[in-house]
C-alpha cells in the first residue's frame, strides 16, 4: 500500500483543529447483510473504522461486545466475510481508515502471512490484536510489515515507562490508550487522570494517541477530544444493535444519529 | 527443616518471556502485562526465600497431609496380571485432590504481595474448593467463577465453597464451562489486579503461571520418586497422569524428566476421538493462542474454540499446559487417550479391587495405566497419579451406574 491513510487522517484532523473519531463494530453483527449496512453507515461518519473479528472467547470485552461476537458467530460469519466487509467499506468510503481488531487465535489459525495478505488486499490499514503485546510480536510483526499494515498497540493505566517505550518502538499508525483498568464498556475514569497519562505517553512517542474504553457520552467524547488525537467509541455504538433488533432501519438510523452526535462532539475542540 | 527430597532447583525453565520451546509465552492484554511482571518477580523472589518455603512446607505437611502415601495396589496388579501398579495417593490430601498443593503456594504468594482478595476459575470445583479453603485459612475474600453447567453437575462442591465463605459466580457466557469461567476470571482480574490475586488452577495461562503452578506441584513427583526407590529399590518404568490443563501431570512427571522413565499423559477421549466430542487437545488439536499462551487447542478451521466433552468436568478444557505441548513435540512425552466408558470401567475396577474410589479425572490415568501394565512383566512398575478422590463424582456415577449396581444386588 503506498498511501498512508492513517497518517493522512491525523494530519487532516490536526488541520481542522479536531480529534479523529474512531468507531467500532463487530463484523457480522447481527448478520452479514445488516452488518454491511451498519458498517457503511458508520464509515461515513467516522475517520477510522475499527472492524471487530468475532471470537468465541473475547477475554478483554465486556458484556456488550461479547454479545456482539456471539450474535455474529451464531449468524455464521467467517473470516472471509470480515475481509469482504472491509473491502466493501474500502471501496465505498475510500478516505475512511480501516483497522481490524480482535484476538490472536483467529489470524493465527489462518496464518499471519495469509491473514495479512488478505487484509491488505481488502484495503485494511492497520491491525490491533488485543492479546499480542510487543514481547510476542514475533508471531505477527513480520507479516504485517511485509504487507504494509500498521501494528496498532494498546497502552493502559498499568503500563510502566519501560512498557510505554517498548510499545512506542513496536507500534505504528497510532497508539490506543485504554482509559481504564478493566474491560470494554466499563465506566470511564477521571478525564484529568487520562489526560495526564496521555501526556506521559507523549513524552516517549510521537505517534498519535487515541483514547478508548468507556467513552459513552458526547460530553465525555468532547472532553477527551481536548487532549487526545482520537476518541474511540465501541460499546456505545454496538449497544444500538440489540436495542433495535427487530427493526433494521431503526438500527441504522439510531447508529447514524449516535455517530453524528459523537462527530459533533469531537469537532468542538477547535482552539 | 525441609526434607532433602524436595529439591528447590527450577529445572527445565522456560525462556525469559515464559516460552517452553515454541509454546507458552504471555499473550495477554496490555493491562495485565504489568501485573504479570510483578507476579513473576514476586514468585522468583519468594522462591529464593527460605522462610517462604518453610511456611509452605509447614502447611503442606501439617495442613495438607504431605507426604501422601505411595500405595502398592497388589490386588489390582494381580487382577491385571502385568506390571506392579503403584498409586500416588493425592486423593488423601486435605480437600481430596492435588489442587491444594498449588493453592497453598499461590495463597502464600498472595499474602506476601499484600493482596486481600483472591479469585479463581474452576471446572470440577476441586480447584475452587482448594482456593476457598486457603482463603478461609488466610482470611482472604474469595470469588470463584464456575460455568453454569459445571455448577449443576458438581453441585456438592459448590456448596462446599459456599460453606467455606467463598462467593461462587455462575458463568453463562460462551459454552458455560471451564474455559468461560477462565475468561470471566481474567475479566475480573483486568479490573481488579491492584488488590486481587488470581489463583489459576492449572499449568496454563500466561507466564509465570505455567511455571509457578508446576513448581508448586513437583512435590508429587519428588515424593513418588523417593518412595519408589525406597519401596521397590528402583525407579518406576512408566509414570502415568491424566491431563486437563496438566497440573497433576507436570507435578508427577517433571521430577522424572531426566530419568529413564516412560512418561505418559492421558487425555479425555469423551465419546471417542472420532465422535468429535472429547477434550483431547494434544491428541486431536493444533497450536493456537488462548488464555495467555500458545499451546494445542481444540478449535475449528476459523480459530474459534470448540466445545468439549468429558464425563469428568476437570478434564473438560479445550487447551493444555504449554510445557506439555513442548514435551510432546520434543518426544519427551507419550500420549494416551481414554473414553468416558473406559474411565468408568477403571473407576469400578479400582473401587472393587482396592476399596479406593477415585475421581473420574484420575480414572482416566488409571484406565491407561492398567492397559499399559497389562502388557508388561511382574517385575516392572507402573506409577499412576491418583490425583483425587471420587466423592465429588457421586451424582455423575450414580446416573451412569445406578441400574447396574442395583441390578447386580437382586
Ligand atoms: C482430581 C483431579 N484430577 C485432575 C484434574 C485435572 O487438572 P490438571 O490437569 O491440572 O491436573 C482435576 C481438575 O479439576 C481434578 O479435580
Amino acid at each position: 500500500m503506498s498511501r498512508d491513510r492513517i497518517a493522512e487522517c491525523f494530519a487532516r484532523c490536526r488541520n481542522e483543529g479536531r480529534s479523529a473519531l474512531v468507531g467500532y463494530l463487530t463484523a457480522g453483527d447481527p448478520d452479514v447483510a445488516t452488518s454491511e449496512e451498519l458498517l457503511l453507515a458508520l464509515a461515513g461518519k467516522v475517520d477510522i473504522l475499527e472492524i471487530g473479528m468475532p471470537f468465541s472467547d473475547p477475554m478483554a470485552d465486556g458484556p456488550v461486545i461479547q454479545a456482539a461476537s456471539e450474535r455474529a458467530l451464531e449468524a455464521g460469519v467467517l473470516i472471509r466475510d470480515v475481509f469482504a466487509l472491509a473491502a466493501k467499506v474500502n471501496s465505498t468510503c475510500p478516505d475512511t481508515c480501516i483497522v481490524l481488531m480482535g484476538y490472536a487465535n483467529v489470524p493465527y489459525a489462518l496464518g499471519f502471512e495469509n491473514f495479512s495478505e488478505q487484509a491488505a488486499r481488502a484495503g485494511v490499514d492497520g491491525v490491533l490484536i488485543v492479546d499480542i503485546p510487543p514481547e510476542e510480536g514475533a508471531v505477527c510483526d513480520h507479516a504485517l510489515r511485509k504487507n504494509g499494515l500498521h501494528r496498532i498497540l494498546l497502552l493502559s493505566p498499568t503500563s510502566s515507562d519501560t512498557r510505554i517505550k517498548l510499545a512506542s518502538d513496536a507500534a505504528s499508525g497510532f497508539i490506543y490508550y485504554v482509559s481504564l483498568t478493566g474491560i470494554t464498556g466499563a465506566e470511564m475514569g477521571e478525564a484529568a487522570a487520562i489526560e495526564q497519562q496521555v501526556e506521559r505517553i507523549r513524552s516517549f512517542s510521537s505517534l498519535p494517541i487515541c483514547v478508548g474504553f468507556g467513552v459513552k457520552t458526547a460530553e465525555q467524547a468532547a472532553k477527551v477530544a481536548t487532549f487526545a488525537d482520537g476518541v474511540v467509541i465501541g460499546s456505545h455504538f454496538v449497544s444500538q444493535i440489540p436495542l433495535h433488533c427487530n427493526d433494521h432501519n431503526a438500527m441504522v438510523t439510531a447508529l447514524k444519529k449516535t455517530a453524528s452526535a459523537m462527530r459533533d462532539a469531537v469537532r468542538k475542540v477547535a482552539v | 527443616m525441609i526434607d532433602s527430597i524436595y529439591s528447590l532447583d527450577i529445572s527445565h525453565p522456560p525462556d525469559i518471556n515464559g516460552h517452553f520451546g515454541r509454546f507458552g509465552g504471555r499473550f495477554a492484554a496490555e493491562t495485565l502485562m504489568g501485573p504479570l511482571k510483578a507476579l513473576e518477580e514476586a514468585f522468583y523472589e519468594a522462591w529464593k526465600d527460605e522462610t517462604f518455603h518453610q511456611k509452605r512446607f509447614h502447611l503442606l505437611k501439617n495442613y495438607v497431609g504431605r507426604a501422601t502415601p505411595l500405595y502398592h495396589a497388589e490386588h489390582l496388579s494381580k487382577e491385571v496380571g502385568g506390571a506392579q501398579i503403584y498409586l500416588k495417593r493425592e486423593d488423601l490430601t486435605h480437600t481430596g485432590a492435588h489442587k491444594i498443593n498449588n493453592t497453598i503456594g499461590q495463597g502464600l504468594l498472595a499474602q506476601r504481595m499484600g493482596k486481600k482478595r483472591v479469585i479463581a476459575e474452576t471446572g470440577a470445583g476441586q480447584h475452587g474448593v482448594a482456593t476457598a479453603t486457603v482463603a478461609a485459612m488466610f482470611g482472604m475474600q474469595c470469588d470463584v467463577y464456575m460455568g453454569r453447567e459445571d455448577t449443576e453437575r458438581q453441585a456438592p462442591n459448590v456448596f462446599r465453597m459456599k460453606l467455606l465463605g467463598a462467593n461462587v459466580i455462575p458463568v453463562d457466557s460462551g459454552s458455560a464451562t471451564l474455559k468461560d469461567a477462565l475468561n470471566e476470571a481474567l475479566r475480573d482480574w483486568v479490573a481488579s489486579c491492584e488488590d486481587t490475586f488470581y489463583i489459576i488452577g492449572t499449568v496454563a495461562g500466561p507466564h509465570p503461571y505455567p511455571l509457578m503452578v508446576r513448581q508448586f506441584h513437583v512435590v508429587i513427583g519428588q515424593e513418588a520418586r523417593a518412595q519408589c526407590l525406597a519401596q521397590t529399590g528402583k525407579l518406576p518404568d512408566v509414570a502415568v497422569a491424566c491431563v486437563g490443563g496438566g497440573s497433576n501431570a507436570m507435578g508427577l512427571l517433571h521430577p522424572f524428566r531426566d530419568d529413564d522413565v516412560r512418561l505418559v499423559a492421558v487425555e479425555a477421549a469423551g465419546h471417542g476421538l472420532e465422535s468429535g466430542e472429547h477434550a483431547a487437545s494434544l491428541a486431536a488439536g493444533r497450536p493456537g493462542i488462548l488464555h495467555g499462551n500458545l499451546t494445542y487447542l481444540l478449535e475449528n478451521d476459523e480459530g474459534q474454540i470448540q466445545g468439549t466433552h468429558s464425563i469428568s468436568a476437570g478434564l473438560d478444557y479445550p487447551g493444555v499446559g504449554p510445557e506439555l505441548a513442548a514435551m510432546l513435540e520434543d518426544g519427551q512425552l507419550d500420549l494416551d487417550t481414554v473414553t468416558d466408558s473406559e474411565a468408568l470401567e477403571a473407576f469400578k475396577t479400582l473401587t472393587r479391587s482396592e476399596g479406593i474410589i477415585p475421581a473420574l479425572e484420575s480414572s482416566h490415568a488409571l484406565a491407561s495405566g492398567i492397559r499399559i501394565a497389562a502388557g508388561m512383566n511382574p517385575d516392572q512398575t507402573v506409577l499412576i497419579n491418583l490425583s483425587g478422590r471420587g466423592d465429588k463424582d457421586m451424582n455423575t456415577v450414580f446416573d451412569r451406574l445406578h441400574d447396574e449396581i442395583e441390578g447386580s444386588k437382586a
